[in-house]
């Protein structure tokens, strides 16, 4: 579904990410973990087309077709999504106002026809049990007053009504106690599909108790280091990044070995 | 005074001399015209280096030959079909001058009066007489002395005490088809103890390179309730400069609503004086302008007894070359204790050309009084754009919704269901994807 071979990313001239690979199939879900500053949240948002981000070298193939060729709407439009690690607040247009205008936009280039305000509602209120949102925040403005959990759950519900292909996760639980961490997980886990992917980014494995991950990367200095299964990020959680921060010192080209 | 200002200023003073002298003027100022023709060849025209006046020019004022409106351009039904409301009760002037045939006051309450002010001024109208003058000072306003010097007529609109007059009125100002002419329509509105009424004055023009200068005194009585609309729908070459001046009694509430779009140059002067206890006086504005538009609104608002609140919201979205210019005074006297007084002045600019000079002041000589104002001048926020486009929806379309939010406010705040209707429209028509937004609206 996504292969992304040796992409290197620079902002103002610093280098980000510097030859980054991966491949994810249809159906998988993929952590990535990495200290702060690895460049997770740089890739979550060249992913998703942020423009500020300037594309040196590699490729980033979706379903076949050439990624970052895209612009961002036609990128969701085609199924990838992005969960904020900091969603953004839009006074004065609702919740609903912009659910429904994406909807229609996606279902609209996906050839399917608009959904009428009924159905519409009907689907939203649907989903919006799905993660436990109260029907109020529908007709409030876009993350306007949101609590942090709340602008989070709000992001697994845009979601889970736009359907997406490859789903990202920047951070999502990041500020999150373990009940909102809960409700974020089944969302995400409600959603799993053999022809849905997922990949999460993450600091800290316990997102991962929740959402089993079938394959776990580690992103130290915008390359990918080490590439396991779910034990990997139980590993991280016991020994920290600093033993492999160090490995990539000692050699500059590290050894990309699979555990799993 | 330079010597071309000073031949225009001439020009004036013979307009009066031909014009002005001959209509009448009320009883309770005799002499009126005179003195204000006199105040204004004293004034002559503000220069940019009037604190007033510093960021708006009225130097082409002075380039133009501009002949008085002596009468009503012909105009009409079918030329109005785009600024009329069907529903509502129509006074509509000419160049300035009452024309009944295009107006419908069919149906007002007994004992409500719309019509031309001349005719009032003429058939005795004790109100007219007594109320006329009374409020808009014109000492230091050039273009209040040009417009009582030289008005012929205007829209006189008086409710009597505890009259509701359920039916919106329009007041329509449409300048006829002839190019560069000048007209002052001189309006009084009256609304008498605890009465209420609803207004929209609409301001349009057919004819080329206008220039229209109305002033609006409107009196709310003591409990009085008044919906004043301010709809400015002008050709893009017409000159504009106005003044609305709210005389507020006791526990009377005013809402104003400006709404601006077209126009060249625009300056709107809003006086309010809140004159009584329990005043809650609200003043909403909403300014597009594109091209070369200039738009500028004055507000001086006069917290004059205690107990009083006034909250004022105006945003402006401005494209390409344009303009605006936002000047808030709020003044708080000194025995006008528990005032709440609320100023927000807010701009939105789409194009790296457009540009706003935005002002808030606040005078406070009581001292148990809530005051506060704000003003910001931004762009469209990036992440948010970013936001809707990563979410599918385009980046016109992004930008579209966000423009509409920002105005959303103020459209809500309007409460006559034809205008809101109307000003969607517009705004939906101005965005590069309105129908996007319709949609999702």
């Amino acid at each position: 579904m996504l292969k992304i071979d040796n992409l290197h990313v620079s902002i103002d001239d610093n280098e980000i990410l510097k030859g980054l690979d991966l491949e994810i199939k249809a159906g998988e879900v993929h952590a990535i973990m990495g200290p702060n500053g690895s460049g997770k949240s740089t890739l979550a948002q060249v992913l998703a087309g942020r423009d500020a981000y300037e594309i040196t070298a590699g490729t980033v193939d979706f379903q076949g077709e050439d990624l970052l060729d895209m612009e961002p709407e036609v990128r969701a439009c085609e199924g990838v999504f992005l969960a904020f690690q900091y969603p953004v607040e839009i006074p004065g247009v609702s919740n609903t106002y912009f659910l429904k205008a994406a909807l229609n936009a996606v279902r609209k280039h996906r050839g399917l026809q608009e959904l009428d305000a009924m159905d519409f509602l009907k689907m939203v209120r649907e989903r919006m049990k799905m993660v436990e949102m109260d029907e109020s925040l529908l007709n409030r403005p876009v993350n306007e007053g949101f609590s942090g959990g709340e602008k989070k759950r709000n992001e697994i519900f845009h979601m889970s009504v736009l359907e997406p292909k490859l789903a990202v996760l920047d951070e999502t639980d990041s500020g999150l106690d373990i009940d909102a961490l809960r409700i974020v997980a089944n969302g995400v886990n409600a959603l799993r599909s053999p022809d849905r992917s997922f990949l999460v980014i993450t600091h800290y494995q316990r997102l991962l108790d929740y959402i089993i991950p079938d394959f776990v990367h580690v992103l130290v200095d915008g390359r990918i280091v080490r590439s396991g299964g779910k034990e990997l990020a139980l590993e991280l959680e016991e020994r920290g990044y600093g033993w492999l921060e160090a490995e990539v010192a000692k050699s500059p080209v590290a050894a990309n070995s699979v555990g799993a | 005074m330079d010597a071309a200002v000073a031949e225009v200023t001439n020009s004036y003073l013979a307009a009066f001399d031909t014009a002005g002298r001959s209509t009448s003027e009320p009883k309770s100022r005799p002499g009126l015209r005179r003195e204000a023709m006199d105040r204004f060849a004293a004034l002559g025209f503000p220069t940019k280096r009037h604190e007033d006046w510093r960021f708006t020019n009225v130097g082409p004022l002075g380039r133009s030959e501009y002949s008085l409106a002596v009468t009503p351009g012909k105009v009409t039904l079918e030329d109005l079909s785009l600024w009329i409301y069907p529903d509502m009760a129509r006074a509509v002037f000419v160049d300035g001058h009452f024309v009944a045939e295009l107006s419908d006051l069919e149906g007002l309450p007994e004992g409500v009066r719309v019509g031309g002010l001349a005719e009032a001024l003429a058939d005795g109208d004790t109100v007219a007489h007594e109320q006329l003058g009374r409020y808009a000072s014109f000492d230091e306003q050039a273009f209040v002395a040009l417009n009582t010097a030289l008005f012929a007529d205007g829209a006189f609109v008086s409710v009597p005490r505890r009259v509701v007059v359920e039916r919106p009125i329009q007041l329509v100002f449409v300048t006829g088809p002839e190019a560069h002419r000048m007209c002052f329509p001189r309006n009084l509105i009256v609304a008498g103890e605890a009465s209420q009424v609803t207004l929209i004055e609409t301001y349009a023009g057919l004819g080329e390179d206008n220039f229209t200068c109305p002033v609006t005194e409107l009196v709310a009585d003591a409990g009085a309730v008044v919906d004043h609309y301010r709809l400015q729908q002008e050709r893009t070459d017409a000159t504009h400069i106005a003044l609305q001046h709210y005389h507020c009694e006791r526990d009377s509430n005013v809402s104003s609503h400006s709404l601006s779009f077209g126009g060249a140059l625009v300056r709107n002067d809003v006086r309010a004086v809140l004159d009584g206890e329990g005043v809650e006086c609200t003043l909403n504005g909403l300014y597009l302008t594109r091209g070369r538009q200039h738009v500028d609104n004055h507000m001086w608002v006069e917290h004059a007894k205690p107990n009083c609140n006034s909250y004022e919201l105006y945003k402006g979205i401005l494209e390409e070359r344009s303009r605006a210019v936002f000047n808030g005074l709020i003044h708080v006297h000194h025995d006008a204790q528990k005032t709440d007084a609320k100023q927000t002045n807010r701009n939105l600019l789409l194009s790296a050309d457009a540009m706003v000079h935005t002002n808030p002041q606040l005078v406070i000589h009581a001292d148990d009084v809530k005051c506060t104002h704000g003003s910001t001048v931004g762009q469209l926020d990036a992440d948010a754009v970013f936001y809707l486009r990563s979410r599918g929806i385009s980046e016109e379309a992004a930008k579209s919704l966000l423009i509409y939010a920002f105005a959303r406010d103020i459209v809500d705040r309007v409460r006559v269901e034809p205008v809101r209707k109307d000003l969607e429209e517009f705004l939906f028509s101005r965005l590069p994807k309105g129908e996007i937004v319709r949609q999702a609206v």
